[in-house]
């Protein structure tokens, strides 16, 4: 099936190892197919890859040099739920809702190339809602172990930069998804007005009468979801 | 591709991208302070880096009067010692060199370079500067807080960043260098983010990457770099700041303070180290490979030749820019990480001497026979090949553990890095604001106050780092408030201090000149007309001089070959511009 968004294109597209050669060496754009927006977004994320990278491993890095004994996660992440301790319980639920979030954003991207107005604008509200929930549970997860008395130069049960680390990425992460929710909420309602179907320019419309924000937005959505799932992996997991 | 073959109109690909002119401003403050006019931010981004780095120049003055001197200027204290050192390398490397290189030269050449009516996103643009102004402005008020700005080094190293021994440590100063970072990354990811998306998607018809002139390629790499590079930098701000302010203990081990233990311990300076070189060694690259590109600019340019091996060239500064990824370490040798790590990080050192050789002999070869005109440019170019290979001659020396051991941390190393990253890059620097400010302002910059601000800083420059080579090797260390008469040195340096700092400050006063040259010709300078240096590059082709909002006028120019056609057999003129249609093999005859 043919992409919707490739009728903007009057260029042959050559497939393959050639395609990608001749992309590179012919005039105007390197990607054929990609907007100047969505060119930014793949850019941004790659930078962001490497912040979030950056910090995973100055987390590790703290986490082995430490001589303190580090705390057990499936222990301090427990829920004390019907009368026995469920370990990683909530993170579990998280990553679920998180995960799901990116199920719903992915339809609303398919909603969009079919410029199905009010489906693409529900979805991402969904989607926001979704994420907002995540950021709730995140923010009752930071309270818990605050209650608990970790904080991070310290905590009751070893390494004080287990503390330190928790709250950073965690908190960056939760930084990342509040922004996201943000800007879903934005351009879901920018779709709801129909403001991409005019053919007018507008902030975040080049106004070419295309949907195209709300894939950019989507990158963005999917990529805050990966990121979780290495934090995860690493913090929670490990 | 390379060709000097044309290709007909019909033969250009039609345009994907609908030109459109981006939305004039009408207000005066819409023009002239929020522009979004890429030409516009490059100047404020200038000038506002040119202002910060008067105040650096000033600081080494101080610093070189203390070691000159020593004990002739009371007011410079050991605090304040360190403060100078700080502040000049973190402002020469991060608020002059980065942001004129990418900011200034990256914001009004790559649009008019590549064909594009502006940058991509003019209001990220706009953004981009004024983030990076704030990021200036708290740099600054460091000067004016209690303790003053921060003594721990440009590199910044914890634990003594952010301890009371350090001047800054305990008060705000090291607090306010890590904000004004954080702040500076965030405006440069937005400048950044358009320098990249322009050169890859906003090229105009018939510019093929491989069409793009040298200066682009550089600035580009560049670019691409610095957004990979300082994540690192950004991560070890926050966690640094949360160490200073949190409590936190990610740099910081067990420590012992006035006979007292602190609240720190169990985290790893050396993680600190590895983030801020991650980032660091890649800096030396950023900034280097734009003065690389440009540099190739103004050679070609002036020596009425093409550059030789422009594929070499491409690629050299695009494998440069990959390996400097992975060399970071060799800031470390002596840092305590494990000595197998030198063995990687040497070879992998020494691996970038053979791209960089390859455009050092690429540089000399276009001047081979070239019809060179010793303009203002041309001089600093050579100036710059000079003093680069100068300083990547001992960068040899450096990059080898057992010979860097006991170099390291004398003034032999500050000799070295000034060379190669200082004095090379801002040889370019100047060499391009000779060559591009007819294009900028419509007026040559006056030659007599010109070739005095060259000769003196290129032999005062001489002056000052030569023998601090020498310095370095009898055994004076680097970051030395003085150091008297110690048994260690073997031979007496008093005398060659006193000679370099004398040298420093005629070199500093000259800039100065160069200032008031920059002014003055503003209203006296001779007029340039639109290519008064008959270069070939879309940037000298513009309707009009300086160029407008939308570069252009109403069309867009097209591109028929690459930027280096100079000399031509059997052209009607010594140079044929990008968007010339001339086809050789039809004697001259227009299409």
């Amino acid at each position: 099936m043919d992409h919707p968004l490739q009728g903007q294109d009057q260029t042959l597209l050559q497939q393959g190892h050639s395609g990608f050669a001749a992309d590179w060496s012919s005039d105007q754009r390197a990607f054929k197919k990609v907007s100047w927006g969505k060119a930014m977004m793949w850019i941004l994320l790659l930078s962001d890859t490497f912040i979030f990278a950056c910090f995973l491993v100055a987390y590790l890095t703290a986490r082995s040099s430490t001589n303190a004994e580090w705390p057990n996660a499936s222990e301090v992440f427990a829920l004390h739920i019907g009368g026995r301790d469920l370990p990683l319980i909530l993170i579990a639920i998280m990553t679920f809702v998180l995960i799901s979030s990116s199920g719903t954003m992915a339809m609303a991207v398919n909603c969009a190339y079919r410029k199905a107005r009010k489906a693409t604008a529900a979805l991402m509200f969904a989607t926001a809602a979704l994420g907002a929930c995540f950021v709730g549970m995140q923010a009752f997860e930071w309270s818990k172990l605050i209650s608990e008395g970790v904080r991070p130069w310290g905590n009751p049960w070893g390494a004080e930069q287990f503390g330190a680390s928790f709250f950073m990425i965690t908190g960056f992460h939760g930084t990342h998804v509040t922004i996201g929710v943000i800007f879903l909420i934005i351009v879901a309602l920018k779709v709801w007005r129909g403001e991409f179907d005019r053919d007018q320019r507008s902030w975040m419309s080049a106004g070419n009468g295309d949907y195209e924000a709300v894939e950019i937005m989507g990158l963005y959505w999917h990529f805050v979801d990966l990121v979780w799932v290495f934090i995860f992996a690493f913090f929670y997991l490990w | 591709m390379t060709d000097i073959l044309p290709e007909h109109d019909s033969n250009l690909p039609p345009r994907e991208v609908a030109d459109v002119m981006p939305p004039h401003a009408h207000s005066w403050i819409g023009k002239y302070v929020f522009s979004q006019d890429a030409k516009y931010i490059a100047i404020q981004y200038s000038g506002t880096a040119a202002a910060i780095g008067l105040v650096a120049l000033v600081l080494s003055w101080l610093m070189r009067l203390q070691l000159g001197f020593p004990g002739l200027f009371d007011f410079i204290t050991p605090e304040a010692y360190y403060q100078f050192v700080t502040m000049h390398g973190m402002i020469m490397v991060i608020y002059l060199l980065t942001a004129i290189f990418l900011g200034g030269f990256g914001n009004y050449l790559i649009p008019l370079m590549v064909g594009a009516r502006d940058m991509v996103f003019p209001f990220v643009n706009m953004l981009s500067y004024w983030i990076y102004l704030l990021a200036v402005l708290v740099l600054v008020a460091s000067f004016f807080v209690p303790g003053g700005p921060t003594g721990a080094g440009w590199t910044l190293s914890p634990p003594q960043a952010v301890l009371s021994g350090t001047p800054g440590g305990a008060q705000s100063g090291i607090i306010l260098m890590l904000v004004s970072l954080i702040l500076f990354i965030i405006g440069f990811t937005m400048g950044g983010l358009n320098y990249a998306v322009t050169v890859l998607q906003a090229r105009t018809r018939g510019m093929t990457m491989m069409r793009l002139p040298l200066t682009v390629w550089g600035i580009f790499t560049a670019t691409v770099m610095a957004l990979l590079a300082f994540p690192a930098l950004f991560v070890a701000c926050v966690m640094m700041l949360f160490d200073r302010l949190l409590g936190t203990s990610f740099f910081m081990p067990t420590l012992v303070e006035l006979g007292e233990k602190l609240s720190y311990g169990g985290g790893s300076p050396i993680a600190f180290q590895h983030l801020f070189w991650f980032f660091g060694h890649p800096e030396v690259y950023i900034v280097a490979l734009p003065a690389f590109g440009i540099v190739s600019d103004l050679i070609a340019v002036h020596a009425r030749k093409n550059v030789f091996g422009y594929r070499m060239m491409v690629w050299a500064i695009v494998i440069i820019g990959a390996l400097s990824f992975i060399v970071w370490a060799h800031h470390m040798y002596v840092s305590g990480m494990h000595p197998w790590f030198g063995f990687f990080f040497a070879t992998t050192t020494l691996i970038i001497a053979i791209p960089t050789a390859i455009k050092v002999y690429n540089w000399i070869l276009t001047l081979w026979k070239g019809d060179i005109h010793l303009t203002l440019p041309m001089l600093f170019a050579l100036g710059f090949i000079v003093t680069f290979v100068n300083g990547g001659l001992t960068g040899l020396f450096l990059g080898n553990v057992v010979v860097d051991v006991p170099l390291s941390d004398t003034m032999f190393v500050v000799a070295h890095f000034h060379m190669v990253m200082g004095v090379a890059p801002i040889m370019v620097i100047f060499g391009a604001i000779y060559h591009w400010y007819p294009k900028i302002t419509g007026r040559m910059l006056n030659e007599a106050m010109g070739q005095i601000h060259f000769w003196v800083t290129f032999i005062g420059a001489y002056a000052v780092f030569f023998p601090m080579h020498y310095v370095g090797l009898v055994g004076v260390p680097r970051r030395y408030f003085e150091i008297g008469e110690p048994a260690f040195l073997t031979a007496p340096v008093d005398g060659l201090n006193a000679f370099i700092s004398s040298a420093a400050l005629i070199v500093g006063a000259v800039q100065v000149l160069f200032l008031f040259n920059i002014f003055w010709s503003l209203r006296h300078g001779l007029a340039a007309g639109g290519n008064p240096w008959r270069a070939t590059s879309l940037e000298w082709q513009t309707p009009e001089t300086p160029p407008r909002h939308g570069n252009w006028g109403d069309d867009l120019p097209n591109v028929y070959r690459w930027a280096y056609d100079y000399s031509v057999p059997g052209a009607p003129k010594d140079y044929v511009a990008q968007n010339d249609p001339w086809v050789p093999d039809s004697g001259g005859r227009r299409l």
